[in-house]
């Protein structure tokens, strides 16, 4: 009675409107690589003209054979790559190593407290930007790839959320390891791990998006046209609007707009990302709340 | 002296049973040298060189041996009319993001709440995290293209009937808004994920006695949903408080801004990447950038004992 009577008319339009609502906003996140991947394929003359919104007008591919012919482009997404795929997988090591021992108690590992503090007093506190810079040139870093993956191999919040994670793997599997006469080499690899694979592949994933999207380092680091990353490329051609790679041929420019090339090529540097995202939805959820709420 | 007894005691206690138990624990210590060497070289090395901000640093001297010059930097920052500016830049540019995607987020949660449809729930979710996942330089470069004045959205406007162009970043009175509007767009889907989290914790049972009593659905929201992801609120406003400083956001700001909008749109980042790197003024930069660390610690400090004082949370 009651109840059956607030469902009804209020309750309907509400849903109605909650629905579209959503509906709007979901779109409104896409919409923009719509426009973008229309305005890629459209001629120069739709692209000038602002006739473009979200179906290409007169469709070519030339933006895209453009970009994949530019050998800086190219090189740019290699040195990426190699990046993401060396730069997660040292810092994966790096987390593993240096969290298992902390995820002990004092008791168990004397000194372990001490380290904790560095550890936590460094993600609170940093020298800032300027000694940063000059620590990793007085390393002889600068202008070299490694440049692009050690300065990022331990982050500090990801090593927390790891420690947090090993703390809730159950104390007994550990306890029957040591009495079967288990080294804390074999604990880490054959108890520890197997159980956090969801953890691992969590800040795998999350490792290899930051990665993938960092700029500023390539930025600031790189100086050789041939070691800058995708991302530090594009930055200049898509904010600093520089198109002084493409110009060799300027005749070019008759048959596509400099629009249409920018567009280009944020999409093919977007496409790793829609790559792994379905990836990602699976186990964001559970790298959101890792380790951070406990109780 | 007296005070410390009890710190020594602990540690000789500790390091005995470090030698006892050395020959079974050692893989422990072994493996976090690697970690406490990065610590070292690139956390704590940096953090010795704040000592530049004290001296007056020539890239041929080095840390060590550049001469002091005291608290000249900081004097020189203090005198700067656009320190206070920016300073002011950076807290109402963070300020107004974090309140407003914190708002819209807890909004979000709960309109996604009132969806039964599970399939369309998701679909909604995968669409409003996608943007989370992008960097500031592919979102700078889509809003530079379609806010341009011959960008997509002023020829929508125009035909709407707008007839000058919105120059959205190239003026003060748009600059931040388009900032927070975008900073948002880009979060709000990310941001409801505690919230939503909270919330399938509310007991089903409590709001099916509401139901019985006759609270209509409204009502148990605002009686019984919204409670239930306060305390989340809290904690997360009180968390990105703690971190205010990063939440200006220097990766939007510096690929969205240009000199026309300085006046309002500049922060301490990119004003101590562009004096000190670009400009060279190496220990001007550094003596900001610690003023600027030691109230971030200060913030953050303050946030973690309010946390720990009135809830449970944890961070290590």
């Amino acid at each position: 009675m009651n109840r059956a009577e607030r469902r009804g008319f209020g309750s309907r339009v509400f849903d109605i409107f909650n629905h579209t609502f959503l509906l709007v906003l979901g779109l409104s996140c896409i919409i923009p690589l719509i426009h973008l991947l229309a305005l890629s394929f459209s001629d120069r003359a739709a692209a000038t003209g602002g006739l473009v919104t979200l179906w290409p007008v007169r469709p070519t591919p030339i933006t895209y054979e453009k970009v994949l012919e530019a050998g800086v482009f190219l090189n740019a997404f290699w040195i990426s790559v190699i990046r993401t795929v060396v730069g997660t997988t040292l810092q994966m090591i790096l987390i593993i190593l240096i969290s298992f021992p902390l995820s002990k108690s004092k008791e168990e590992m004397p000194f372990r407290n001490i380290i904790m503090g560095s550890v936590v007093f460094a993600y609170l506190f940093n020298g800032g930007l300027i000694p940063w810079f000059l620590v990793i040139r007085k390393l002889g870093m600068l202008n070299t790839i490694w440049a692009l993956i050690i300065p990022q191999a331990l982050p500090l919040w990801n090593v927390i959320l790891m420690m947090n994670f090993f703390r809730r793997v159950p104390k007994e599997l550990e306890e029957a390891s040591i009495i079967d006469g288990a080294t804390y080499w074999q604990i880490l690899l054959h108890v520890y791990l197997p159980i956090s694979v969801p953890a691992l592949a969590t800040l795998t994933l999350f490792g290899a998006v930051g990665h993938w999207n960092a700029w500023f380092d390539g930025m600031i680091l790189i100086a050789d046209r041939d070691l800058i990353p995708l991302q530090t490329f594009l930055r200049t051609v898509v904010v600093k609007m520089d198109m002084n790679e493409f110009m060799r041929n300027p005749e070019d420019f008759d048959m596509f707009s400099d629009r249409s090339l920018r567009a280009a090529q944020t999409l093919v540097t977007v496409v790793p990302i829609l790559v792994v995202y379905p990836f990602l939805q699976r186990y964001f959820v559970s790298g959101i709340t890792l380790g951070a709420l406990k109780g | 002296m007296q005070v410390l007894a009890p710190v020594v005691d602990d540690l000789k206690e500790q390091a005995s049973r470090f030698v006892r138990y050395l020959p079974r624990l050692w893989p422990l210590y072994v493996m976090v040298i690697p970690a406490l060497i990065h610590l070292v070289l690139l956390s704590y090395y940096p953090m010795y060189g704040i000592r530049i901000a004290f001296q007056d640093y020539k890239p041929a001297l080095g840390f060590d041996k550049s001469p002091w010059v005291g608290l000249k930097q900081f004097q020189l920052m203090l005198d700067n009319p656009s320190f206070w500016q920016i300073f002011r830049n950076t807290i109402v540019i963070a300020t107004s993001k974090i309140v407003t995607l914190q708002f819209c987020a807890v909004i979000l949660a709960l309109l996604l709440n009132e969806v039964r449809k599970l399939f369309y729930k998701r679909s909604v979710q995968s669409l409003v995290y996608l943007p989370y996942f992008l960097s500031w330089i592919v979102l700078g470069g889509i809003m530079l293209e379609m806010l341009g004045s011959a960008g997509v959205v002023n020829q929508l406007l125009q035909r709407a009937g707008v007839e000058q162009p919105i120059i959205f970043l190239g003026n003060n009175r748009t600059f931040v808004p388009t900032l927070v509007a975008s900073h948002l767009w880009q979060q709000v889907g990310w941001a409801t994920i505690l919230y939503l989290a909270a919330l399938t914790s509310i007991d089903p049972q409590l709001l099916e006695a509401a139901a019985i009593d006759g609270a209509g659905r409204f009502q148990r929201v605002l009686y019984i949903i919204l409670p239930g992801v306060l305390p989340t609120l809290l904690l997360v406003l009180c968390l990105d408080f703690g971190l205010l400083f990063n939440a200006a956001g220097f990766d939007q700001v510096l690929n969205l801004y240009n000199p026309a909008v300085y006046s309002t749109g500049d922060i301490l980042d990119t004003w101590i990447y562009r004096e000190g790197l670009l400009g060279a003024r190496f220990s001007l930069a550094t003596a900001v950038g610690l003023v600027r660390s030691v109230l971030g610690l200060i913030l953050i400090v303050v946030s973690l004992r309010l946390i720990s004082r009135f809830t449970d949370y944890q961070v290590y």
